[in-house]
């Protein structure tokens, strides 16, 4: 029999002895909600009031017609509140937390979107929410420190190993240790120790039950491939998981950086430069040097720099039912500038991914076939990314003035 | 073997100390010299951590270790190499104390090899519960080491004796909630904690997580066998170098 929490050899819970006892009682929570009809059913209503789900699927024609293959159907996540996928775990996790009858959280956040998701759930449930990020990920992701902040949070940087995304998971792990008793972590993505890879893909299959829905009503049949961008997984996990079953194939873009010969970025399945590790408390395959430490990664998007990737993903890599690839910084500037001016849409840098690679295989596919393209999140997040990458000399203008004002004020 | 070393030097000791070093922090050479400073100050074991980039269960200092050790440019080898000069030169058991990810990378079966041929005595691997790793536990014994398992006060009485039958040489108990390096009120709420312990296991106990002066260790004696020092002496060594750690270490008995 198969190990609980293991997908193939991959998964597990590798903890501290302290927090055993706070992955079982997670374990059977989520083991009760998950055979409640009614926890589902007040899901996808809080969703549909306070987020805005279901979300569209946009037929993109444009970029259809400039491709010549495949029809291109875009799911867009980026609509839900907070402008992320992210807001689907979140507030599923916010419902658990108040069946536990905790009243803090914490979250780890690389982009920022997951934090912003949490504080803003924490607001609304009326959690007190201490948000972890790595002091890279400060720097670049401003903005969405300055949301949480409004919403309460407390931000707290995060000035070990390489500051970003996995040592904010490290933080959160070491103050759940302390609080467990007071205390959910909201882990924001489908990788760390079991249930959260489980408990996060199942959340977020929200988003893949939906696009096939739709997609059946609008094109009259499946996709032949859907795309995902893969940070930990999670939008991925959700997009894929209305598909598992259907002759789809499943493609997960991972981030490509300066390219994979570079050595610079964060391509764990798409290249043969990560290997089966254990850390953050779970087995899968990580970024990592011979004696087992952890390597820097890099890529445009905070949100996919991650060192490690869902165990459930580097699963279902190693039995083919997911396609991996990877995209550059560069790719991923020139498919959003394409997007922007084709379809009017914003994707965020981490989906912009997903875009790079559909746009590769879309004129290999016949008119007749279509494939949908995640939009996990919306992108005015990335501005001062975006403006740097562009080089658009009235933005640095605009920003030079408004830091001489400061200056002056 | 560790089990009865511990229970000899218990005969003429009330209390036996352990303390715990980073191999590498700041440089190896230092870590040859605390080693010794602190065999000389009467310490009884020590753990060797071998760093780690991402070590979970340790607080801000250890943590600053781990990372400043692998800044510097630590390695396994030279890691298993200073453990075996230590190993050869000073007469008091030694253990290694890393995150599983470096056994598990090395293979699991050649570093407790490795560890016995150099040796090291057990190993403590907070990340390495015996359900999730239990070759482990297995390789270990077959070489003679103790794979040394950790109580917390969150631990269940019938956890407790799950984790006892995978132990030997000691228990290490941790004294509170929490990572490594953070205060502990010593007070007679670890007295029930320390009981159960004592109900799960018949193996010595060591009590660690927050020990760092006489008051503690007074305390402590008569309560569990061994005091496990860690963040106190680093913080010793960074604000007043080697030799104050053997003084520090002196004091406390
Ligand atoms: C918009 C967006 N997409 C994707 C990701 C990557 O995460 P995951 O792989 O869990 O979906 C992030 C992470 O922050 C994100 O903000």
């Amino acid at each position: 029999m198969a190990k609980t929490g293991y997908y193939g050899e991959y998964g597990g819970a590798f903890l501290p002895e302290i927090l055993i006892p706070t992955f079982k009682e997670l374990e059977q929570e989520f083991a009760r909600i998950k055979s409640d009809p009614g926890f589902w059913k007040e899901y996808v209503h809080t969703m549909s009031t306070y987020s805005c789900r279901p979300t569209p699927l946009t037929y993109a024609e444009n970029l259809t017609k400039h491709f010549a293959g495949a029809q291109i159907y875009i799911k867009r996540e980026d609509l839900n509140h907070t402008g992320a996928h992210k807001a689907n775990n979140v507030i599923a996790q916010g419902l658990l937390v108040k069946k536990m009858g905790k009243r803090r959280v914490i979250a780890e956040t690389g982009a920022g979107q997951h934090g912003v998701a949490t504080a803003t759930m924490a607001a609304k449930y009326g959690f007190e929410c201490t948000i972890y990020m790595g002091e890279v990920d400060v720097l670049r992701q401003r903005p969405n420190v300055f949301w949480m902040e409004q919403l309460g949070a407390k931000v707290v940087a995060v000035k070990d190993g390489s500051r970003t995304l996995k040592d904010a998971m490290n933080a959160a792990f070491r103050d759940w240790a302390a609080n467990m008793d007071s205390t959910h972590y909201v882990l924001g993505t489908a990788s760390g120790p079991h249930p959260f890879p489980e408990m996060v893909s199942y959340f977020q299959s929200i988003i893949g039950q939906e696009a096939r829905e739709q997609i059946l009503k609008y094109a009259g049949k499946l996709p032949a491939r859907v795309f995902a961008c893969v940070g930990g997984g999670s939008n991925a996990m959700g997009l894929f998981g209305g598909f598992m079953d259907d002759p789809v194939e499943l493609v997960g873009v991972e981030a490509g950086g300066k390219g994979l010969e570079s050595g610079l970025h964060a391509a764990r399945l798409a290249s043969d430069q990560a290997t089966v590790g254990v850390a953050q408390g779970y087995k899968t395959y990580f970024l990592q040097d011979d004696d087992g430490q952890m390597r820097e990664t890099h890529s445009v998007s905070a949100g996919l720099d991650y060192v490690g990737v869902s165990p459930i993903l580097a699963h279902l890599s190693e039995t083919g039912r997911v396609r991996f690839a990877a995209a550059t910084d560069t790719e991923v500037v020139e498919a959003l500038k394409l997007c922007m001016r084709k379809e009017g849409l914003i994707p965020a840098l981490e989906s912009a991914h997903a875009f790079v690679q559909a746009f590769k295989e879309a004129s290999e596919l016949s008119r007749d076939e279509c494939i949908i393209i995640n939009q996990s999140g919306r992108g005015d997040k990335d501005i001062f990314t975006v403006a740097d990458a562009i080089g658009d000399p009235q933005w640095e203008k605009f920003i030079c003035n408004k830091a001489e004002e400061y200056k002056n004020a | 073997m560790l089990e009865s070393y511990i229970r000899k030097q218990r005969e003429n000791k009330k209390i036996l100390l352990m303390t715990h070093i980073v191999l590498g922090y700041p440089d190896f050479e230092t870590s040859l010299e605390l080693a010794r400073t602190m065999v000389a100050a009467g310490v009884d074991l020590m753990e060797l951590q071998i760093p780690f980039s991402e070590p979970i269960a340790d607080g801000p200092v250890i943590l600053k270790a781990n990372q400043e050790a692998l800044k510097a440019g630590a390695r396994l080898a030279q890691c298993q190499q200073v453990a075996q000069e230590i190993t050869a030169n000073l007469d008091i058991p030694f253990l290694y104390m890393s995150y599983y990810n470096i056994l598990f990378k090395y293979g699991v079966d050649r570093f407790a090899e490795d560890a016995a041929a150099h040796g090291i005595k057990g190993m403590i691997v907070p990340d390495a519960p015996p359900e999730e790793a239990p070759e482990y536990v297995t390789a270990l014994r077959e070489r003679n080491l103790s794979p040394i398992q950790l109580f917390t006060p969150k631990t269940t009485d019938e956890r407790m004796s799950y984790l006892a039958g995978n132990a030997s040489g000691f228990i290490y108990c941790v004294a509170r909630k929490g990572v490594t390096g953070q205060n502990t009120a010593f007070s007679s709420e670890l007295d029930g904690y320390l009981d159960r312990c004592r109900q799960a296991t018949d193996l010595p106990l060591a009590l660690g997580f927050g020990v760092k002066d006489k008051d503690d260790i007074d305390f402590l004696r008569g309560k569990v066998d061994i005091a496990v020092l860690g963040s106190s002496a680093i913080r010793v060594l960074e604000d007043k170098g080697v030799e104050a750690v053997g003084d520090y270490i002196s004091s406390l008995r």
